[in-house]
C-alpha cells in the first residue's frame, strides 16, 4: 500500500536571522517533512504501507494552482502547504483542490481561521492568536499586567499586535502604551553596531511605566536588539526574549530529546518550528494510515477529521483537530533565548471541554462559517 | 494559639511514627534519578535516603542482575550502562547499551539485557559475562518499554512514535507479531503466568492487555479521576502482585496510581501520590507500592494493607525508575 503526500512551497528568498548564532537555512520546513515520511515508514514496515512525500516549489512569481493541478494528475489528495496566507487560499481555491485535504503549515493568520476558513483546509501551525494568548497567560500568572507594546512596520507585524491586543483583553491585562518601529532603514542603521543601538532605544523605549516590553517583529527587523537596552529594566516578550512558539532547540521535554538528535542527524542544523509543523502534518498522515490500516486519501482523510484521531507531537498529551475551524489544538512553548521557560496553558485557566481551548478562538467566538 | 499548634504537631508526629511503624524485615529501594545522575538508596525501615551513588548522566532503567548483588542503569546521556555494586554501593563496572538506552530488562536466565535504544529505532542484546553486545533487532521509532516473558523466551518492546508493541523471539531475535496500541506506549509487562501483556500508552490514557499466545488485543482498560483533566491521565509504570489479582498503574501527571483489579480489569481505586507519578515497584512482600515522582522530586510510600500513602521521601532531581530489595 503506497500513501503519496505532497508537500507544495515556493520559492523565496532566504530568511535572515538577526543573531549570528542561528544559520542561514534554504530548507526549513521541507526537512521535517522528509523526517515525518522516514518515520512513517519504519511503523509502515509493520503495516506493509509506503509512504511517498512529493516535492514541489513553485517559483516566486509562479502559480500554485498549476502545481496543485500537477499534483493531483500524480494522485495527491493530501497535501502540506508550506505557503504563506495569499497563496495558501489560491492553492485551496484551485479546482482540483475541492477533494484534497491541505494542511496548512506555515499561516499563522488569524483571519485564515475566522473569515477565510475554508473546508479543506487543516491548521496545523499556531494561529497568532493562540501564541498570543499562551503569553498572556504566563504574563497574567506572574501578574505582569501592564504591557509596552512596540510594532514593527509590516502588515504581520501589525496582525501580531491585533492578537496581542485580543489576549490583553481575554486576560485583563493593560496595554499602558504602543510604539511603532519607525527608523526607516532599521537594518542598516543598526549596522553601524552596538553603539547606535545603545543610544537609540534607550530614547525609543522612554515613557509610560510598565512591567512588560513585548515586541511584534516577525520579520526580526529590530527586536533582538531591544533586549538589556531599554530605558527602564523591564523584560521583552513576544516574538523575541520569551517568546510563545511551537517549536524550540530549547524544548526537551516529553521525548523531545529524541525528535532533536533524529532531525539534526538528517538536517544538520536545529529543528525550526517550520520543520516541526511540516513534520506533524505528515505524521497526522501517517498515525491516520496505521490506525485505518487504510491507503485511501478520503479514508485518512476522514479518519483525521474525525473523533478518534489524536497525534502525539511531544507535548505530553495527544493533540486533535478543532472542528469549528480546522485548527490543531496544542500546548504552546514559552522559549528563553537559551532555555524552556513555560509551556501553556498556565494551570488554573480551565475550560469546560479541553483546557488547550484556552488558547486561540474558542467555538463561541469563532467566525468560521465554511465548515 | 502556640500551644495549641504545638499539640497539633506533637499529635500528627505521633500519628506519622504509627503510620511508618516498620515492616518485619527492612527493604532497601533503590531510585534512579534522571536530572541529578544519582541513584538514591532508600532504608525501608526507616524510610531515609540512607545513601548517594553517583552514576553517568541521565539514569533511567534500572533493575538488578539475577542474585541481586548487583544494579544496571541505564545512563542515556553516556551511551551505556553502568553497574553498581549493592555491597559495597559504588559504579564497579560498565557495559555497552547501543546509543541512548533507556529501558532494559533482564532474561530470566541472568544472561542478557535487553535494551531500549531510543534514539536509534532498535533493541539491543548485551551478553552480561562477556561484557558485548550480541544482537541487534530493528523496532519501531523510539523504542522505549521492554517486557520479557517469565521463560524468557518472548520479549515485547514498545515504540511511542509507532505505537506498537513489538514481539520478539529471543532464540532467533525475529519480530514475529506487531499489535498496535494507542499512543505513545512505555511499559511492558508479562503477567506472572506468562499469559498476558500489559502495555501502558501515556499519550492515550490507556491500558491495552494482550493474549501472548495469539497476540489479540483482549482487554482496554480506561481511567477517569472527578476533578482531573482527561489529557492529564498518562499511564506509565506498571506493577502486578504474584498472586495475579491485583494491578497498579502510574498515571503519570494525573499525580495518581490506579488499583485494578487483574482478573476483572475494574478500576477499584485512584491513590493520591507525588507529582508526575513515573514508575513503581512493590516490596518483595507486597505489603507496600514504592511510586517515583519526576516533578516533586520524591518517592511516596503506599502502605497496601491500609489502602493509603503513609510517607513521602525526597529524593534526587526528577526520580524515574525504582526497584526494590528485601
Amino acid at each position: 500500500m503506497l500513501v503519496r503526500i505532497g508537500y507544495l512551497t515556493r520559492a523565496e528568498e532566504p530568511r535572515i536571522p538577526q543573531t549570528f548564532l542561528e544559520p542561514v537555512s534554504e530548507d526549513e520546513g521541507i526537512q521535517g517533512a522528509r523526517l515525518a515520511i522516514a518515520d512513517n515508514n519504519t511503523t509502515g514496515r509493520f503495516l506493509n504501507q509506503r509512504f511517498d512525500l512529493v516535492e514541489v516549489t513553485v517559483p516566486e512569481d509562479g502559480r500554485v494552482e498549476e502545481a496543485v493541478r500537477d499534483l493531483a494528475g500524480q494522485g495527491v489528495r493530501l497535501l502540506v502547504a508550506d505557503l504563506k496566507e495569499d497563496a495558501l487560499l489560491a492553492a485551496a481555491a484551485a479546482p482540483e483542490a475541492a477533494d484534497m485535504l491541505i494542511f496548512n503549515t506555515r499561516a499563522p493568520d488569524d483571519d485564515l481561521r475566522n473569515e477565510r476558513c475554508r473546508a479543506n483546509l487543516l491548521h496545523v501551525t499556531l494561529s497568532r492568536r493562540m501564541q498570543a494568548d499562551a503569553l498572556a497567560q504566563y504574563l497574567a500568572s506572574r501578574k505582569w499586567m501592564n504591557w509596552l507594546l512596540v510594532v514593527g512596520r509590516t502588515p504581520q507585524d501589525a496582525a501580531y499586535a491585533d492578537a496581542i491586543r485580543a489576549a490583553a483583553k481575554r486576560y485583563r491585562a493593560k496595554i499602558v502604551e504602543e510604539k511603532r518601529w519607525t527608523f526607516e532603514d532599521a537594518n542598516r542603521r543598526v549596522d553601524t553596531g552596538h553603539v547606535t543601538v545603545q543610544s537609540e532605544i534607550l530614547t525609543f523605549t522612554q515613557g509610560t511605566e510598565h512591567d512588560v516590553l513585548v515586541v511584534a517583529d516577525e520579520a526580526d527587523g529590530f527586536g533582538e536588539y531591544l533586549l538589556y537596552q531599554t530605558w527602564l529594566p523591564r523584560p521583552v516578550v513576544g516574538t523575541h526574549g520569551l517568546v510563545p512558539t511551537a517549536w524550540s532547540r530549547v524544548h526537551e521535554q516529553w521525548g523531545a530529546t529524541q525528535i532533536h538528535s533524529r532531525f539534526e542527524r538528517q538536517a544538520g542544523r536545529w529543528m525550526r518550528p517550520r520543520d516541526y509543523t511540516a513534520w506533524m502534518a505528515v505524521r497526522a498522515v501517517g498515525e491516520a494510515a496505521t490506525r485505518t490500516k487504510s491507503a485511501d486519501p478520503a479514508a485518512l482523510a476522514a479518519f483525521v477529521r474525525g473523533p478518534d484521531f489524536t497525534l502525539p507531537a511531544f507535548k505530553g498529551q495527544g493533540l486533535t483537530f478543532r472542528a469549528w475551524d480546522g485548527q490543531l489544538r496544542q500546548p504552546v512553548l514559552l522559549a528563553g533565548p537559551r532555555v524552556l521557560v513555560s509551556v501553556s496553558p498556565q494551570p488554573g485557566y480551565l475550560h469546560q471541554f479541553s483546557e488547550l481551548d484556552t488558547l486561540g478562538d474558542d467555538r463561541p467566538e469563532s467566525r468560521c462559517r465554511n465548515r | 494559639m502556640l500551644l495549641t499548634g504545638g499539640a497539633a504537631r506533637i499529635g500528627a508526629l505521633a500519628l506519622l511514627g504509627f503510620a511508618v511503624a516498620q515492616p518485619a524485615q527492612a527493604d532497601t529501594i533503590f531510585v534512579s534519578n534522571e536530572k541529578s545522575n544519582t541513584v538514591s538508596v532508600v532504608d525501608g525501615g526507616k524510610l531515609q535516603v540512607v545513601a548517594t551513588i553517583k552514576v553517568g548522566r541521565r539514569p533511567r532503567g534500572i533493575t538488578f542482575n539475577e542474585d541481586m548483588t548487583q544494579i544496571f542503569v541505564c545512563v542515556g546521556d553516556d551511551n551505556r550502562i553502568d553497574v553498581i555494586d549493592v555491597a559495597t554501593q559504588k559504579v564497579v563496572d560498565r557495559l555497552p547499551s547501543g546509543p541512548d538506552p533507556e529501558l532494559f530488562v533482564l532474561d530470566p536466565q541472568g544472561h542478557r539485557l535487553y535494551v531500549a535504544n531510543e534514539d536509534d529505532n532498535m533493541v539491543s542484546v548485551v551478553d552480561i559475562g562477556a561484557k558485548k553486545i550480541i544482537g541487534e533487532i530493528q523496532v519501531g521509532v523510539e523504542p522505549e518499554g521492554m517486557g520479557v516473558s517469565p521463560d524468557g523466551k518472548m520479549l515485547v518492546n514498545t515504540s511511542e512514535t509507532t505505537n506498537m508493541a513489538h514481539f520478539i523471539d529471543t532464540e532467533s531475535h525475529k519480530i514475529i507479531d506487531n499489535v498496535l496500541v494507542d499512543a505513545r506506549p512505555r511499559v511492558a509487562q508479562f503477567t506472572g503466568d506468562g499469559r498476558f501483556v500489559w502495555v501502558s500508552s501515556e499519550v492515550g490514557g490507556t491500558i491495552s492487555v494482550i493474549d501472548a499466545a495469539s497476540r489479540k488485543l483482549v482487554h482496554k482498560i480506561s481511567f477517569a479521576v472527578q476533578g482531573v483533566p482527561r489529557e492529564s491521565i498518562q499511564p506509565v509504570g506498571i506493577q502486578l502482585t504474584s498472586d495475579g489479582q491485583r494491578a497498579f498503574v502510574a498515571l503519570g501527571p494525573a499525580n495518581r496510581v490506579a488499583e485494578i483489579d487483574a482478573k476483572t480489569y475494574e478500576v477499584k481505586r485512584y491513590h493520591l501520590v507525588g507529582q508526575r507519578v513515573w514508575n513503581l515497584a512493590l516490596s518483595p512482600d507486597e505489603k507496600r507500592l514504592y511510586t517515583t515522582n519526576g516533578v516533586s522530586n520524591d518517592m511516596s510510600v503506599m502502605d497496601l494493607e491500609r489502602g493509603r500513602v503513609v510517607k513521602s521521601i525526597s529524593v534526587g532531581g526528577a526520580p524515574w525508575g525504582v526497584i526494590v530489595k528485601p
